[in-house]
């Protein structure tokens, strides 16, 4: 990060919360670079106002220990910058795109600015192709398209994290030249957590083509609001410089917007909802909409936030305004949890926008769509049936309701339910929701055609 | 300001030479500027050595206070600040239909060149420049012509004939005009002497419109006729006037978009103007994917060729987003202008009120609710008040209506914008979460959603198809609201336990909601349903009903009716019989009444 020389100012006008103030000048740029100096260490810093009175500093590793007069800040001419290479996959880093593994430091050819730029609405390809997660939940019912932006809403205690792992150690384009690589954005989490992640990647040998960027819990606030551009800067040279189809995994975004709320209150910003400034909608699509495809480029970039819903609200702002902008949204839920259910994935408020345009013949099956429709409906008819057993007793039920209550056990702890090791081919998975078909009167099978159940379920 | 709406021969927003002012202060789309000559609120500005394109948003002293629509990084104090001397324009002229543009009219397939990626100081002209088009005069020099009059027309794509009008504040006698041939937008093809000072105004097919400032008509005219949607939940049930407004509220997932959609494949207007504001960027691709392709159901033509679409995606700069709304709503005006019905869907006025909330906060005013500025409503107010059925100033009937789609946090429409667009806005298209969770589309909830203007397109449906539509559409929804009623016991004892005539209710009212108010997006026939069809099939479901209540007042068991074979052809006559086929209805009814009658027969026998 320390290319160039830059322009040197002595002396700080103030000191507040994370930002620094001091005097103004022409030189200066809003966005620009900068390195705060004090005591023999040098701290990131960004340019938040450019004032020919002021100037305000967001100062990216805190501000303890700066006085006024003993600083000394140092202008770079340019924004945020971050080294992108292919060589950067298999190693780890932290925000800044520094090496965190004991590795050496990236040797890049090119250095780019963090918060990329807007892709032209009209420059973009629409996403029809399949990634495959290996997750049956995932790719038969909710099935995730190359360039999509498919958020896992979860809560605190339920096992993202270990579907986080899972994910990227399965992730593949199956059929495909292009290369394919995986980076994985970890924001606030804790040193165990962090090393679980690590350990679980490289012990599945999937380590050579991810490249994982940390943001530790005990890092300042300002630092997590880099790491997943970072990433997804990375991401995009990648995917439209090298061709390559990119899956981005984000966790936990809630960190991400605590902090960026922490950030704005210590800049005394005017908040809207639950204390998160005006913008958080517009903070959160300028790296989501990083996902996508460009027209006449090979690659990819498909997101896949984590974010934790707090006190499990799916109202709440973050999960509200994350579900505005994603193409979808696959819900974990604490039942299926109690249930021992792994991973919890409740199919019925998941969605995936994109997938009808993203399976079928050629994509994934021919019978993909009328099966995971006919799966849907006799899972979402099965939860029904069950909240009348709880109030009349099974006993009551009739014998065709009897067969769906046992067509929803066995979906969930078979179809939906898979070990935190198990990696299902595409094929696998509809075959599984065929069997699961199975436990039902033929004749209520009316989403599926009689050609289909003539192949599968004789 | 009339010659000023005139445009340069370059057409580039071409701003002064040399500087007005400096900025001193850059924080995110603010800027602060000291000017040395006056610069007037709303003035259009361009900042910096990019020159990236800003309003004048306050003004005190030699200071003025601007917003810039691109990225302000790399922006500092010092920079030069140059002034257009005109409040924020639109560029309007041939061209504008089959074009897609950015919230500040730049075209976004002309941003191409310039990489895959919108990178600051961009420009690009709104209307291209070297494109000839076939010009016809309809008037001859020495006529005296009036603002808004009809100077001569062009073909702009294969169904919209653009009609070039004299610009309003123009008028006198033309003192020239062009022979029929093929002209640039910036050619002069006429020119206008004031009749009273003699000084002569060069017109060209173009001209420039401020877009805060609702363009002039003549009179405002009450609204007449339907918009009609071919969406039957709109049509039959909460029907949308020509020049009326509309407010789709609901949260993620309900179907907002996917309705939005369908309003502007098929709504029978002569212009559609789509406004994604701060939407997805997949969505505007799946939009460009789909419009090319799409064919419009009245001139059968591709719905591009009617359609201006603008996109200022979620990540694109915030302020250029608020800009989007006025650009839409100036386009659609200026067809308007030109005697056509043009409808307006905005994808989302949500994504625009909290632009103005960003911008606000950066300038530290005073917040109302949730952190919204005072102003919300008032400019609300003046976005919706822009629809209109209306006498143009050329003398023809025009009308703009506009369809303003709605994302309440949390899906909750207590909040802030909802309520303020419900004040606003005369029909209420109510999205509902647990509809769309039963994949019941589309999810419009019938009891919440109400229309204004049901006594004003009672009078076209009566003209176009006779007087049944009002009694059918109040006995559907006396059925609807019955049964809604019932549903609250039945929550409580079971269906089982209701009487015969209260469960025919509710097998009416689900009979209604599955074979005519669900509509199907996806399917080629059903995605656009005609008036006509929309009567028919409404008329064999209640007639069903009616006739079914007949015989269960007599006596017959509920289950028989349930089980009959010609209601499942009912609730298929939706998918299976096409707009054109409309005969087959009768067929239907005849079949509704033999088997009414059969049942009836072998009822009676029994007892």
């Amino acid at each position: 990060m320390m290319r160039e020389s830059g322009r040197f100012q002595c002396g700080l006008k103030s000191v507040s919360g994370a930002l620094v103030f001091l005097e103004g000048g022409a030189g200066v740029s809003y966005g620009e670079m900068v390195e705060v100096i004090a005591d023999g260490r040098v701290r990131p810093g960004r340019v938040l106002i450019a004032g020919r009175e002021t100037v305000a500093i967001e100062v990216y590793e805190g501000t303890e220990g700066l006085s006024p007069s003993e600083t000394r800040v140092r202008f770079l001419a340019h924004g945020l910058e971050v080294p992108v290479a292919e060589e950067m996959l298999g190693r780890t880093f932290d925000s800044f795109g520094r090496a965190l593994d004991g590795g050496p430091e990236p040797l890049a050819r090119e250095w780019r600015d963090v918060n990329g730029a807007a892709i032209n609405p009209a420059m973009r390809a629409y996403p029809r192709d399949f990634l495959q997660t290996g997750i049956s939940a995932i790719d038969g019912m909710n099935t995730l398209v190359r360039g999509q932006k498919l958020p896992i809403f979860s809560a605190s205690g339920l096992p993202h994290n270990r579907l986080a792992a899972q994910i990227v150690r399965q992730a593949e384009v199956p059929g495909e030249r292009a290369g394919f690589a995986v980076i994985f954005a970890i924001v606030g989490a804790s040193r165990d957590v962090a090393e679980m992640f690590r350990r679980s990647v490289e012990e599945s040998g999937a380590l050579g083509r991810v490249a994982m960027f940390v943001n530790f819990a005990d890092d300042p606030a300002v630092e997590r609001l880099i790491t997943p551009r970072t990433a997804l800067t990375l991401a995009e040279h990648l995917a439209f410089d090298r061709a390559m189809h990119v899956l981005v995994v984000i966790t936990d975004m809630t960190q991400y917007c605590e902090a960026l709320r922490e950030v704005a209150s210590a800049k005394g910003e005017v908040p809207s909802r639950k204390g998160f400034p005006g913008y958080l909608y517009s903070d959160l699509a300028s790296i989501y909409e990083r996902a996508g495809r460009i027209r006449d480029r090979e690659g990819s970039i498909t997101q896949v936030p984590i974010l934790t819903m707090p006190n499990d609200d799916i109202t709440h702002p973050i999960p509200d305004l994350t579900g505005y902008i994603t193409e979808g949204q696959i819900v974990l839920e604490r039942e299926l949890d109690r249930g021992d259910i792994y991973p919890p994935i409740n199919v019925l408020p998941s969605l995936s926008r994109l997938m009808s345009d993203g399976i079928g013949q050629g994509r994934t099956r021919d019978d993909h769509a009328h099966l995971s429709n006919q799966l849907y409906s006799a899972y979402a008819y099965t939860r029904r049936i069950r909240m009348l057993a709880a109030i009349i007793g099974e006993e009551e039920l009739s014998a065709r309701d009897k067969m769906y209550l046992e067509f929803g056990r066995r979906f969930e702890s078979e179809f939906v339910g898979q070990g935190a090791e198990e990696n299902r081919s595409i094929e696998q998975t509809l075959d599984r929701g065929w069997e699961m078909l199975k436990l039902l009167p033929t004749a209520d099978l009316t989403r599926v055609s009689e050609q289909e159940i003539a192949a599968h379920l004789k | 300001m009339a010659g000023e709406l005139t445009i340069s021969a370059d057409g580039v927003r071409d701003a002064g030479r040399k500087p007005v002012g400096r900025t001193v202060w850059v924080s995110g789309p603010v800027v602060k500027a000291e000017v040395e000559r006056a610069v007037f609120m709303g003035e259009q500005m361009e900042v910096g050595d990019e020159r990236l394109i800003g309003e004048v948003i306050g003004v005190s002293g030699d200071q003025a206070l601007l917003q810039v629509y691109e990225e302000t990084e790399g922006l500092g104090p010092g920079r030069p600040v140059f002034s257009t001397g005109l409040p924020m324009f639109v560029t309007l002229g041939p061209g504008l239909v089959g074009s897609v543009f950015d919230g500040i009219q730049r075209p976004l397939y002309a941003l191409e060149k310039a990489g895959p990626y919108i990178s600051r100081g961009t420009k690009a002209t709104p209307l291209d420049m070297e494109k000839r088009w076939h010009f016809a005069a309809r008037k001859r020099t020495g006529e005296k012509i009036r603002a808004g009059e009809v100077l001569g027309v062009v073909q702009e794509t294969s169904v919209i004939e653009h009609r070039v009008l004299v610009p309003p504040e123009v008028a006198g006698e033309l003192a020239s005009v062009a022979p029929e041939g093929d002209y640039t937008v910036g050619d002069v093809i006429a020119t206008v002497r004031d009749e009273k000072t003699g000084k002569q105004t060069p017109l060209t097919m173009a001209h420039r419109w401020p877009v805060k400032r609702p363009r002039p008509y003549r009179n405002h005219l009450r609204p007449r006729e339907p918009l009609v949607t071919g969406q039957r939940i709109f049509d039959l049930f909460f029907p949308l006037a020509k020049g009326g407004t509309a407010a789709i509220p609901g949260g993620f997932g309900t179907g907002k978009t996917v309705t939005q959609h369908q309003l502007s494949k098929w709504a029978l207007a002569d212009i559609i103007v789509f406004v994604g504001c701060g939407e997805r960027g997949n969505e505007m691709a799946e939009v460009l994917l789909v419009f090319p392709e799409l064919a419009d159901p009245r001139t059968g033509r591709p719905l591009m060729e009617k359609t201006v679409l603008i996109g200022n995606t979620s990540n694109m700069p915030v302020a250029a987003r608020e800009a989007s709304i006025y650009t839409g709503i100036t386009i659609a005006e200026y067809y308007r202008d030109m005697g056509y019905d043009v409808a307006l869907m905005a994808d989302s006025t949500s994504r625009w009120a909290e632009a103005l909330r960003e911008v606000s906060g950066r300038l530290e005013e005073m917040p109302a609710e949730e952190g919204f500025p005072a102003y919300l409503a008032a400019r609300l107010a003046q976005f919706y008040e822009r629809a209109g059925h209306v006498e143009t100033l050329g003398g023809s009937n025009g009308s703009v209506t506009v369809i303003g789609a709605v994302s309440p946090a949390g899906g909750d429409f207590s909040e802030p914008v909802t309520q303020h667009t419900k004040r606003f806005t005369r029909c209420f298209w109510a999205l509902d979460k647990d509809l769309a969770a039963a994949r019941y589309f589309p999810a419009i909830n019938y009891l919440e959603s109400y229309s204004g203007y049901l006594d004003e397109v009672g009078e076209w449906w009566h003209r176009e198809y006779g007087a049944r539509w009002r009694d059918l559409r109040d006995e559907a929804m006396r059925l609807l609201q019955e049964d809604s009623r019932l549903q609250r016991i039945v929550r409580l004892i079971g269906e089982d336990a209701l009487p015969d005539e209260q469960r025919l209710i509710i097998e009416g009212s689900r009979l209604l909601q599955e074979a005519c108010l669900q509509q199907n997006a996806n399917d080629p026939v059903d995605t656009f349903c005609a008036p006509e069809k929309q009567l028919a099939l409404l008329g064999a479901v209640l007639h069903f009903v009616r006739r079914a209540e007949e015989i269960v007042k007599k006596g017959a068991p509920i289950h028989r009716v349930r089980e009959m074979a010609v209601r499942e052809e009912i609730v298929r006559a939706k998918e299976k019989i096409p707009n054109d086929k409309l005969e087959l209805f009768k067929e239907l009814t005849g079949r509704i009444d033999g088997e009414m009658d059969a049942l009836y027969r072998d009822f009676r026998r029994v007892t």
